[in-house]
C-alpha cells in the first residue's frame, strides 16, 4: 500500500485556511494551534481527511480556565479548550487550542468528526460550564443532575468556604452551593 | 443560540415521569411496549458502581443509557491545590487496579512540563513495576469476566496469581495496592534486597499458570459459545469512539502505546503486540492473555538490565529531594529537603500533554502549569470513561445475557471512569 508522505500539519492549514489560524506555538516539541472556535468542525475535518495528515484519533479534550489571571496576549480569554489529536498512520500528536470568552463560552460541538467527543464534551459542559453548540444529550454526565456551579472553574471552592468579607460578599455568594428547596 | 446545560439538567432527571426520557429511550418505550429496566449501580457485573438503563424488548437490549459519576471524587480538582509531587498519590485512587500505570502517567507529565531526566535505572524499575501491575490487573479481569460468565474457579486461580503480584508491590514500596511509588524524577526508592530473586521466581512459576488458564478457557466450547461473534466491534467505529487498549487490537488495529511513542524505554525491549480480528469477546479476550506472556518477557529481559547499580532517581536537586542519609551530613541536603516538602517546585505557565499505555488502555494526563508551585488544571483521558461510552455501540441488539460478557471484555473500572 502507498503511503502518502507526511506533511506539516501547520503549514498545511495556513495554506488551507489561514482565517482559522490565530496562533501557533511549541513547547517540549509539542505544536498546539490556536484557532477560532466558530471554524473548530472544518478545521477538525481538514486535520482527519487531508492525505499526509490523517490525525485519525481523538485522544482527549480538555478545559482550561484561567481565572483569576488577567488576559494575555498568550491567553486571550478565560477559557481554553484543548483537542488532543493523534495520527496512527504517522505517528505523531497535535494540539488544537480553541479560546471563548468568559461571557458566553460557546464552541460547535465536533460529535460529526469523532463520535467519541460525546462524552468527552458533556464532561467540560458539566464541570467547565462551557456549552457545546448542537450537542444532542448536554445533560451533567458526572455530578447529580441538580448540582449547582461547575466545579472545574477555578472560582469554585475547593471544599472550604470563601471567606466574606463586605467588599467581596456577592462574589463569593454567586458561587456558593445553596439548597435548592 | 447558546443552550444552558443548567436548564436541561433540570429538566432530564431519570427520576420520576417518562416524558423526561424522550429522545434518549425509542418511541416504545413511551407506549410500554418496551420495558425499561435498571441495572445496577450495585450490580455485581457491572464492575463498580456503574448503572445502566436498559429498554428491553423481550430479552434483547435496544438502547442502553450508561449512568456514571457515582465514584467521581474530584481528583482532578484536588490535585490544583497540592504541589505537583503531592499530586501522586491521588492518581493512584483513580484505576485502582493498576496505580502504577497512573502514576506513570502523570510522572512523565509533569517531567515533562519541568524538562525532567529520569536516570536508566528508574526507567527500569518502572517497566518492570508497570508490566507487573499490567499482569495483576489482567488477572482481576479475567477472574472477574469468567466469573460473570459461571465459570467460578478460573476466578479463585486468578486472585491467587495477584495476590504474588501484590506482595511484590509491598516489598517494593510498602503497600499491596496505593504503593505511589513512580515519582516525578524517578521512583520512591531502590528496590529492596531479594526483590530480583522474588521476581525471578515470579517469572518462572506464571507462564504455567496462563497456560493452566488457557487449557481452562480457550477451547472450552460453553466460553466459545458465548463470547464468538458478540458485542462486534468494527475497527473504524472503535478508532471513532476513541477506544484503546487491548480492546481496539481485538478489532485488529495495532496501536500500542509502548510501541508507537515508546516511553520509559519500552523501545529498547523486545516484544509482541497481540492482534485480534473479529472484534468480538472472544478476539479481546484472546489479546489480553497473549499480553500476560509479552509482560513476562518484558520483565525477564528489564531484569537482566538491573544487576548494574545506579541512580534511581534524579540528581537535580531543585526537582527531587535528597535521600535520608544526606541530611545529617549536608546543610544544602537539608535546605532542598525544606523547600522541596514544603513549597515544592516551580513549572512554567505551559501545557503538556503524555501518554502511556495502562491495563486498559491510554491513560492521558493534560497538565496546565501556574508558573508557581500548583497546577492549574490537570484532566486524565482515562480509557474505561471511553469504553463505556462505546457499551452501547457494542451491545445494542444483543441479549441481555451477553451484555455481561461485553462489559467484563472492555475490562472498565469505575474509578478510572469518573475519577
Amino acid at each position: 500500500m502507498h503511503i502518502p508522505p507526511a506533511i506539516d500539519p501547520v503549514k498545511a492549514i495556513q495554506e488551507k485556511m489561514p482565517e482559522a489560524v490565530l496562533r501557533v506555538k511549541t513547547f517540549r516539541d509539542e505544536t498546539t494551534i490556536v484557532v477560532d472556535p466558530a471554524k473548530i468542525v472544518n478545521v477538525m475535518l481538514f486535520l482527519r481527511n487531508t492525505n499526509g495528515l490523517v490525525y485519525n484519533f481523538l485522544s482527549d479534550i480538555s478545559a482550561v480556565d484561567y481565572y483569576p489571571d488577567p488576559t494575555t496576549e498568550e491567553n486571550p480569554e478565560r477559557f481554553g479548550v484543548a483537542y488532543h489529536l493523534y495520527s496512527m498512520l504517522y505517528n505523531r500528536r497535535l494540539r488544537i487550542k480553541a479560546y471563548l470568552p468568559e461571557e458566553d463560552p460557546v464552541i460547535p460541538t465536533i460529535i460529526p468528526v469523532w463520535e467519541g467527543a460525546n462524552w468527552l464534551e458533556r464532561e467540560i459542559i458539566d464541570m467547565m460550564g462551557i456549552t457545546f453548540e448542537g450537542h444532542p444529550d448536554p445533560r451533567r454526565l458526572l455530578m447529580p443532575e441538580d448540582w449547582n456551579g461547575h466545579p472545574h472553574r477555578r472560582d469554585y471552592p475547593l471544599g472550604k468556604e470563601t471567606v466574606q468579607f463586605s467588599f467581596n460578599v456577592e462574589e463569593i455568594s454567586k458561587f456558593k452551593p445553596f439548597a435548592t428547596e | 443560540m447558546a443552550v444552558n446545560p443548567n436548564e436541561l439538567a433540570t429538566k432530564a432527571t431519570w427520576e420520576g415521569n417518562l416524558e423526561q426520557l424522550r429522545g434518549l429511550v425509542s418511541e416504545r418505550a413511551m407506549t410500554g411496549e418496551t420495558m425499561l429496566l435498571n441495572m445496577g449501580p450495585h450490580h455485581p457485573s457491572t464492575h463498580g458502581v456503574l448503572r445502566l438503563l436498559l429498554e428491553l424488548d423481550g430479552e434483547e437490549i435496544v438502547t442502553i443509557l450508561p449512568d456514571i459519576g457515582f465514584l467521581h471524587t474530584g481528583i482532578e480538582k484536588n490535585i490544583e491545590d497540592k504541589n505537583y509531587e503531592k499530586g501522586v498519590p491521588l492518581t493512584d485512587r483513580m484505576d485502582y487496579l493498576s496505580p502504577m500505570s497512573n502514576n506513570m502517567a502523570f510522572c512523565l507529565a509533569v517531567e515533562k512540563l519541568v524538562d525532567l531526566d529520569v536516570p536508566e535505572r528508574a526507567q527500569i524499575i518502572r517497566v518492570i513495576c508497570l508490566e507487573l501491575s499490567r499482569i495483576a490487573s489482567h488477572m482481576v479481569w479475567l477472574g472477574t469476566q469468567a466469573l460473570d460468565m459461571g465459570a467460578m474457579s478460573v476466578f479463585l486461580y486468578c486472585f491467587r496469581e495477584r495476590e504474588y503480584v501484590l506482595r511484590l508491590f509491598e516489598m517494593v514500596s510498602g503497600q499491596r495496592m496505593m504503593g505511589s511509588y513512580i515519582r516525578p524524577g524517578g521512583v520512591w526508592r531502590d528496590i529492596p534486597d531479594g526483590f530480583i530473586e522474588e521476581v525471578t521466581q515470579f517469572v518462572n512459576y506464571f507462564p504455567a499458570k496462563v497456560d493452566d488458564y488457557e487449557t481452562l478457557l480457550v477451547n472450552n466450547p460453553i466460553w466459545k459459545d458465548r463470547t464468538f461473534g458478540v458485542g462486534i466491534l468494527e475497527p473504524e467505529l472503535a478508532l471513532s469512539l476513541g477506544v484503546s487498549g487491548a480492546s481496539l487490537r481485538g478489532s485488529g488495529v495495532n496501536w500500542d502505546i509502548r510501541k508507537a511513542t515508546p516511553y520509559s524505554g519500552y523501545e529498547t525491549y523486545n516484544f509482541d503486540i497481540p492482534l485480534g480480528e473479529h472484534g468480538d469477546v472472544y478476539d479481546r479476550f484472546m489479546c489480553r492473555l497473549g499480553e500476560l506472556r509479552e509482560s513476562i518477557k518484558i520483565i525477564n529481559q528489564a531484569l537482566k538490565r538491573l544487576t548494574k547499580k545506579g541512580e534511581f532517581r534524579s540528581k537535580n536537586r531543585k526537582f527531587t529531594f535528597p535521600m535520608r542519609s544526606e541530611l545529617g551530613q549536608s546543610m544544602e541536603a537539608v535546605i532542598h529537603h525544606f523547600k522541596l516538602w514544603t513549597y515544592g517546585f516551580d513549572a512554567p505557565n505551559e501545557e503538556v500533554y503524555a501518554s502511556v499505555e495502562s491495563p486498559r488502555g491510554e491513560i492521558g494526563c493534560y497538565i496546565h502549569g501556574t508558573g508557581g508551585n500548583k497546577p492549574r488544571r490537570v484532566h486524565f483521558k482515562t480509557p474505561s470513561f471511553m469504553h463505556i461510552q462505546a457499551i452501547p455501540a457494542m451491545a445494542e441488539g444483543h441479549m441481555i445475557a451477553d451484555l455481561v460478557a461485553i462489559i467484563g471484555s472492555v475490562d472498565i473500572v469505575l474509578g478510572d471512569c469518573d475519577r
